[in-house]
This record gives structure tokens, C-alpha cells and sequence, in this order.
């Protein structure tokens, strides 16, 4: 029996995984697999299909995944993701994900950033909730065929160690509020780290990180955690930040600031080569010195034919219509960059193995495939991917028991909403698009003066904290992580930040990565 | 604008259901945020509880009754309501958890006696069904203005008709035949068409154009068959 925590696209790949292979697993999650923010996800999935033409092959969404991702990817874990996309993909068409298609049935792929090739599938612009739906289904049949075992509405507590490995997880029925120690090897997939910046990201609430605050605080590695994508194009709506895909850009949108009345399309001018289709760190830049100097900044989609609105993108058009009372092929939207992605997150090695024994990531909750920079449609890739190898690699065992108590968990707390508020405002200023050290620093003076008042509460603070020093002990710029008083990228940085709690405290090192194999 | 809440508030089924009246001074925003606002100021020491998760109409979690009328909470504009009162309550037809959380539990168990899933490679007819039918949320709104839907039957309602049609549009003719006595019994013979189901999802799903096209398809291989 294998526990899985997360039902969003990483949690039903490895349930669907272990399923086909006449695996038993349970799948615990928050909420319903529905409401998981892989359904969210508009643009596409990447892979070297190469059915556009264009001599594209898999060992080119390799070099581009590693160079957008400034070389701080596992290149054997990303030769293994990129070399397996074009099934991936084939295997959600076989499940009936409506992909759009070229005239001779094949898989439409559109233009996505940091990628010289169109190699980004899709289904319209809610590629997300397309695959999810699949998914769903197929998951479906294993639960009526008693391999999934679903548990809705429970939540993550702790894992259970003992002797230093993970022998199973400690959930809250959120129905009942009763707890439950659940044995048996686990898997989190529970999603990126969005909690830690509310109401200012383009995630959902349910990725709240607590999950992964506990886990810091029980001694599980973390890395590359200052590594956070900005996306270039969001605007605001009620509660959080609303996306504008990079698709918009993919079939033609063109970003421009505006000056008294002056328009200067920046992306163009500075980056002629790839233009509005440059990776997301170095757009939201860009965006983040236009604003700075005082300009607005503008999502020109003017120029899109409408049948590429109709067939591709309606989805997005009616979006912003219904949200901003503008439409899109009409006139210019403006947009402003915002939290998007967490590239660090759990650490784990090319098994999709945490630094603790049987407990395993896969999905936004761990640190894999996308180094300094996530590119578009690799997410959803990695989501998929990460789960199955994850699911591949546990070991099952027979002890399934489960048994119920009531004693006082300490981690069975939640943390107040103003101490969320507020260490959240603390890292929003000291984790901006440009970062410098006296920022930095005075947001980690910030942050320990914020009192706690539970154990999840000190945990967050301590992961929290974890970011803070992980951006200031990496004194370089490479892909998201932008420092202003060292601009330069530099080889000995060319490594993996780690972050650990041991002795009551956070402690930052540097791990090597390692080197491709020869095939 | 100054917003009265009235929010039927319980604190587990077994409790009785009481009216708590909050009274919100606040800019025009959802009711999604007005819940939040209230939560983390007035309400601190005892939370409404609601689902919540992606705060932009496409997740279904917040579905509720907002003036009587089955909503996503996320997607209702304070400014939508001139008299300034704001009735919130569960969903009726679950069992209640807590203040505005249900159980939809039953709608996973229907789609799985349903036997919603494909037993075979999925056919890609280019009819723009599956994209449809697949943005279903099941958020369950359809389910509570349906005048023949209730707990526990053997009619499932439009929140299995969008995964059936999704299903039966992909399924190739073997696994047709499964899904379409399927569909028969558990959504063609108890569906009375009168179409308030279409009027309120929440996700826009013409289930009209799926009705339509199920049926079609249910009937067509039907008489295929004979
Ligand atoms: C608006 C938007 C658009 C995007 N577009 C694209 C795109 O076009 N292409 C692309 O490749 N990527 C895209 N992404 C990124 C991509 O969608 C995500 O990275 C990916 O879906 C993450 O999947 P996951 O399974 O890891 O996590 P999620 O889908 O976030 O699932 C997390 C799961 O964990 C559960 N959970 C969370 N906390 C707990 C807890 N404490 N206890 C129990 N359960 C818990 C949740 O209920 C959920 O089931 C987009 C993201 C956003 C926000
Ligand atoms: S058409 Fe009427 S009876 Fe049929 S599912 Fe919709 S609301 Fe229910
Ligand atoms: S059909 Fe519409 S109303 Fe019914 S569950 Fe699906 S999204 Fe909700
Ligand atoms: S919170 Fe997702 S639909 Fe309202």
C-alpha cells in the first residue's frame, strides 16, 4: 500500500502508475482532484512531437529545458522527462484529451517561451482542466476496481518516522476533524508553495504550505528555494492574480509599455531573436524595469486572427472579457508580472526520492527538472512524469493499517490567517523580481521578530526563513533569482541550494549536480 | 458599499441551524472575498467554514446558495445585489458538514455505478463534445435546481451527463454499448428536459447541445444494434 498526498495532475499520474501496475494505493487529498490547481493550467504540455515540421527532437527540449532553467536542473532527470514527453502525450490522446489537431489528425503544437520549436500541445486554453478531466476518469476505474482508494477532505498532519524513514502519514479527517496514522511508504504531491504569498499569486488557496512547512520542520531537505517564477503577464481580480498565458504570446500577443502616449514594444526591440517569447525570468524583468520606470505595461493580442481566437484561445478571451471588461482582440490589456511557480520545493534525487527514506515527491511540491527557470508547458510535463517515476521507484509494502486517536498533535495546527498576512508581506518584499542583500536581510530580521503561536506557525517561519537565506547565500544572478548587487552568473554557483532544519535550525549549503550520463 | 450578510451558519449536522448577521463595510468584490474579510477580521475566533480553492470560477469548490439561487460564491459580485442583503447557505441537496460545506460525495459514487471511464483508446471525432463536456466542475449547482434529481436515486443528473457525454462521444463501439445503457438508466429515463440545469452552470455547459448529442448517439447505436 503507497500513500499518496495530492490529487492534482503529479497525485493521479502516480496513482495511475501504481494502479496499472496491480498497485494498491490510497489518494489523500485536501480536496477533490477537481479542485487541484493542475485544472488551472491554460497554455500546454510540452513535447518534441514534431509534427509541425520542424525537425524537432527530444534532445532539443532537453538542451532548451536545461538552458532555460540556467543549468540547475539534474540533466538526467530532465534526458528521462524530455525523452518520454512525445508518450506522455500520445497516452492523454489515447485517454481522450481533446488536443487540438493539425488537418491530418496529428497534435497541433504551438509556440511556447525559451523554445526555438513549436512543441507546446494543447487544447485550446484550458489544457489543464482537459488532461485533469482525463485523468479523473481513468482514475476512476481503478477506484471502482479497489487498487485507488480515495480519500477526499483529509489533510496532511506529519509523516510518520521511525528509525529515520517515512513508514507512513498522519491526516486530519477535515469532515470529522478526527486524526489518523496511516502506515505504509508516501508520496507528496501536494503542490506548489503558494500559501506562503497570499493573495498574490496566480495559484489556488488549497496549496496553502503546510504540508511543506511540517516537512521542513521534521528534517526533510528543501532546494532552491529562492528559485521563484514570476510570470510576465497577470492582472488583478478579487482574492489573487489572474493569468494571462503565455499562449497569448505563443500565437502572436506582443508586450509594450506605454509612456505618454509612446509605445515601446521593449521585448522586440531588446531580444530580437526570441522577442515576447523569452523565458519567463528574463520577461518579467524586463516588465519589472519598464514599470519601475514609471511606464504601464501592455498585453498587445490585437494582432491574433480571429480563428485562432475561436479555435485556440477562446477561452482566455472570454476570461479577460468577463474580468476586465476588455476585449482582447480589440484593445491592449494591461498586465503586470506575479507569482506563478516554485522551481525549489522538497528535494529529491532522479528517483524522485526525498533525503528521508520512503518518502517520495513528485509535481510543484519538489525540486525537479526545471532548475533556476520553469518554461512553459514543462510543468504540466513534469507533474506527469515525476509522478509515474516516483510511482515506479516506491516500494509497497503490506502494512496497511490504519488507526484512529485523538491525542493533541501539535502539527494538527493551523496557522492564524494574520500570521500568514504577515509573514507573507515580509517575503513578498525581501523575495521581489530584483533582490539585494540588505533587502534580503532586513526581511529575515522581519520574519524572526513574527511571534508564533503553534507548531505549524514556527514551522512556516523556519521554511520562510529557509527562502530568505537560501536568496542570500546564492550571491549571483541566475534565472529567477535576480541580485542587483552581484548581477553576474557564476560557475561555483552552478549548484543546488539546500536548505535543512537540524538542531533548531536552518542551515544553507551547496550540493553539486550531477553530470549527464553518457548513454 | 455597506453589505448585510445573512449566513446560515451549523456547526456539524447534528446541530441545529442558526442565522448569523454580519453586517460588511467594504469595495465592490465576491462574495468568495467578502467571506474571507469577514473570516479574518469580525470572525476570527469562529470562521465560516466554506470550500474555497481557485478564487476564479474553475474549480467548483465554492458552489453555495446565494440568495436562494445554487452559485459559485467566487464568481457573485457584491454589486449584483442592489437591496445590499446577501443570504448565503449550503447547498440543499447534501448533507451538510459544517456552516457551508456539503458532502458531494454521492456525486463520485454516482459517476463510478455510472462506470464513467474508457475501457478503450479514445476515439477523436473533432466535434468539440469532449472539450465541452469536460469542463465540467461538478460542483453540483445543476444538481440542485433539477426537479428530478434527489439523493440517493437512481437519476443521476447533469453532473454525470457531462462526463457520460464526454465518454460516449470518445468511446469507441464496444465500450459505447457499456456507456450508453448506462446513460440510459441512470440519466435518459429519468431526465424531463425542462433545462434549468443549462440556465445555472456555473461553467456555461450547453447541456442542451450534450443532451442533443448523447441521445443521438444513445438511440442511434441502439438501433445499430437491433
Ligand atoms: C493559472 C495557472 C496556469 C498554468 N498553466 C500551465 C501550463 O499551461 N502549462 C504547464 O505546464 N503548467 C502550467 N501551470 C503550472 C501547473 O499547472 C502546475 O505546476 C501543476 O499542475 C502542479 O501539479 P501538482 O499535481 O504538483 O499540484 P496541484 O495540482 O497543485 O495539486 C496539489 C494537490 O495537493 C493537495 N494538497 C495541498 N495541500 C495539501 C495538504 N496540506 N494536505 C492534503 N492535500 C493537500 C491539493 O488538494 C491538490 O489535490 C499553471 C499554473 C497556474 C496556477
Ligand atoms: S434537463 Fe431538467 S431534468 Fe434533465 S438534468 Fe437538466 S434540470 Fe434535470
Ligand atoms: S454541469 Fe455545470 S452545474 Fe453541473 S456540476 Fe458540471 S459545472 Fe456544475
Ligand atoms: S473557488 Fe474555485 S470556483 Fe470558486
Amino acid at each position: 500500500m503507497i500513500n499518496i498526498i495530492g490529487a492534482g495532475l503529479a497525485g493521479l499520474s502516480a496513482a495511475l502508475t501504481l494502479a496499472e501496475n496491480g498497485i494498491k494505493c490510497r489518494l489523500i487529498s485536501a480536496q477533490q482532484s477537481e479542485r487541484a490547481q493542475s485544472v488551472l493550467a491554460e497554455g500546454g504540455i510540452n513535447a518534441a512531437l514534431n509534427t509541425m515540421g520542424e525537425n524537432d527532437t527530444p534532445e532539443l527540449h532537453f538542451e532548451e529545458t536545461m538552458k532555460g532553467g540556467c543549468y540547475l536542473a539534474d540533466p538526467n532527470s530532465v534526458e528521462a522527462l524530455t525523452q518520454s514527453a512525445p508518450a506522455v502525450v500520445k497516452k492523454l490522446a489515447f485517454l481522450g484529451v481533446p488536443f487540438n489537431r493539425n488537418a491530418n489528425g496529428s497534435i497541433m503544437l504551438r509556440s511556447f517561451g525559451g523554445q526555438k520549436k513549436k512543441r507546446t500541445a494543447f487544447a485550446q486554453s484550458s489544457t489543464g482542466k482537459m488532461i485533469m478531466t482525463a485523468l479523473i476518469d481513468e482514475v476512476r476505474k481503478y477506484e471502482a476496481q479497489g487498487l485507488v482508494d480515495r480519500f477526499p477532505h483529509h489533510t496532511f498532519v506529519r509523516i510518520i518516522i521511525e528509525n529515520g524513514k517515512c513508514n507512513g502519514v498522519c491526516v486530519r479527517d477535515d469532515s470529522d476533524k478526527k486524526l489518523y496514522d496511516i502506515y505504509g511508504s508516501v508520496i507528496m504531491c501536494s503542490g506548489g508553495l503558494n500559501g506562503f504569498f497570499p493573495g498574490t499569486t496566480t495559484g489556488t488557496v488549497t496549496n496553502s504550505g503546510n504540508a511543506a512547512s511540517v516537512l521542513f520542520a521534521q528534517g526533510v531537505k528543501f532546494a532552491n528555494l529562492e528559485m521563484i517564477q514570476y510570470h510576465p503577464t497577470t492582472f488583478a481580480i478579487p482574492g489573487k492574480r489572474c493569468l494571462v498565458s503565455e499562449a497569448a504570446r505563443g500565437e502572436g500577443g506582443r508586450l509594450f509599455s506605454e509612456r505618454g502616449g509612446k509605445r515601446c514594444y521593449f521585448m522586440e526591440e531588446r531580444y530580437p531573436e526570441l522577442g515576447n517569447l523569452m523565458p519567463r525570468d528574463v520577461v518579467s524583468r524586463e516588465m519589472f524595469r519598464e514599470l519601475q520606470s514609471s511606464a504601464d505595461t501592455f498585453l498587445d493580442m490585437t494582432g491574433i486572427n480571429a480563428a485562432v481566437w475561436r479555435g485556440k484561445l477562446s477561452d482566455l478571451r472570454s476570461e479577460i472579457m468577463h474580468y476586465l471588461a476588455i476585449d482582447p482582440a480589440k484593445k491592449p490589456v494591461p498586465v503586470q508580472p506575479a507569482i506563478h511557480y516554485f522551481m525549489g520545493g522538497i528535494y529529491v534525487n532522479e528517483r524522485q526520492e526525498s533525503s528521508i527514506k520512503g518518502l517520495y515527491a513528485a509535481g510543484e511540491c519538489a525540486c525537479q527538472y526545471h532548475g533556476a527557470n520553469r518554461l512553459g508547458g514543462n510543468s504540466l510535463l513534469g507533474a506527469i512524469c515525476g509522478g509515474i517515476t516516483a510511482a515506479r521507484n516506491v516500494t509497497s509494502d503490506n502494512s496497511d493499517v490504519t488507526e484512529a486517536y485523538n491525542s493533541s498533535e501539535p502539527f494538527a495546527s493551523v496557522p492564524s490567517p494574520m500570521f500568514v498576512k504577515e509573514t507573507g508581506a515580509v517575503l513578498t518584499r525581501g523575495l521581489g523580481i530584483i533582490r539585494n542583500a540588505s533587502e534580503l536581510q532586513k526581511a529575515l530580521n522581519e520574519l524572526n521578530a513574527v511571534k508564533c503561536e503553534n507548531a505549524v506557525e514556527l514551522a512556516r517561519r523556519e521554511l520562510a526563513a529557509a527562502m530568505l537565506m537560501s536568496a542570500l547565500e546564492r550571491k549571483e544572478s541566475r534565472g529567477a533569482h535576480y541580485r542587483e548587487d552581484f548581477p553576474e552568473t557564476k560557475e561555483k554557483y552552478r549548484r543546488t541550494t539546500v536548505s535543512v532544519y537540524e538542531n533548531d535550525r536552518v542551515n544553507i549549503s551547496f550540493e553539486d549536480i550531477p553530470e549527464r550520463r553518457n548513454e | 458599499m455597506t453589505i448585510t450578510f445573512e449566513i446560515q451558519r451549523r456547526k456539524s449536522a447534528q446541530d441545529r441551524p442558526y442565522i448569523q448577521r454580519i453586517t460588511l463595510e467594504t469595495e465592490d468584490t465576491t462574495v468568495a472575498e467578502a467571506l474571507d474579510i469577514m473570516n479574518d477580521g469580525e470572525l476570527a475566533d469562529d470562521p465560516i467554514q466554506w470550500e474555497c480553492s481557485c478564487k476564479q470560477k474553475k474549480c467548483g469548490a465554492c458552489a453555495m446558495l446565494i440568495n436562494g439561487k445554487p452559485r459559485l460564491a467566487c464568481d457573485a459580485r457584491l454589486s449584483e445585489f442592489p437591496k445590499g442583503v446577501v443570504e448565503l447557505a449550503p447547498l440543499k441537496k447534501f448533507p451538510t458538514v459544517c456552516d457551508l460545506v456539503v458532502d458531494r460525495s454521492m456525486m463520485y459514487d454516482d459517476l463510478k455505478t455510472l462506470g464513467a471511464w474508457l475501457e478503450d483508446e479514445a476515439v477523436c471525432n473533432g466535434t468539440g463534445i469532449a472539450y465541452d463536456a469536460s469542463r465540467c466542475l461538478q460542483c453540483g449547482c445543476c444538481l440542485e435546481v433539477c426537479p428530478n434529481f434527489y439523493a440517493g436515486g437512481e437519476f443521476f443528473g447533469a453532473a454525470a451527463l457531462a462526463p457520460a457525454s464526454r465518454l460516449i462521444s470518445e468511446a469507441d463501439k464496444t465500450d459505447g454499448k457499456r456507456l450508453q445503457t448506462a446513460y440510459n438508466e441512470h440519466f435518459y429515463n429519468g431526465c424531463g428536459k425542462s433545462l434549468s440545469c443549462k440556465n445555472i452552470c456555473p461553467a456555461g455547459i450547453d447541456t442542451e447541445r450534450l443532451l442533443v448529442r448523447s441521445n443521438a448517439v444513445a438511440v442511434w447505436k441502439r438501433e445499430k444494434r437491433k
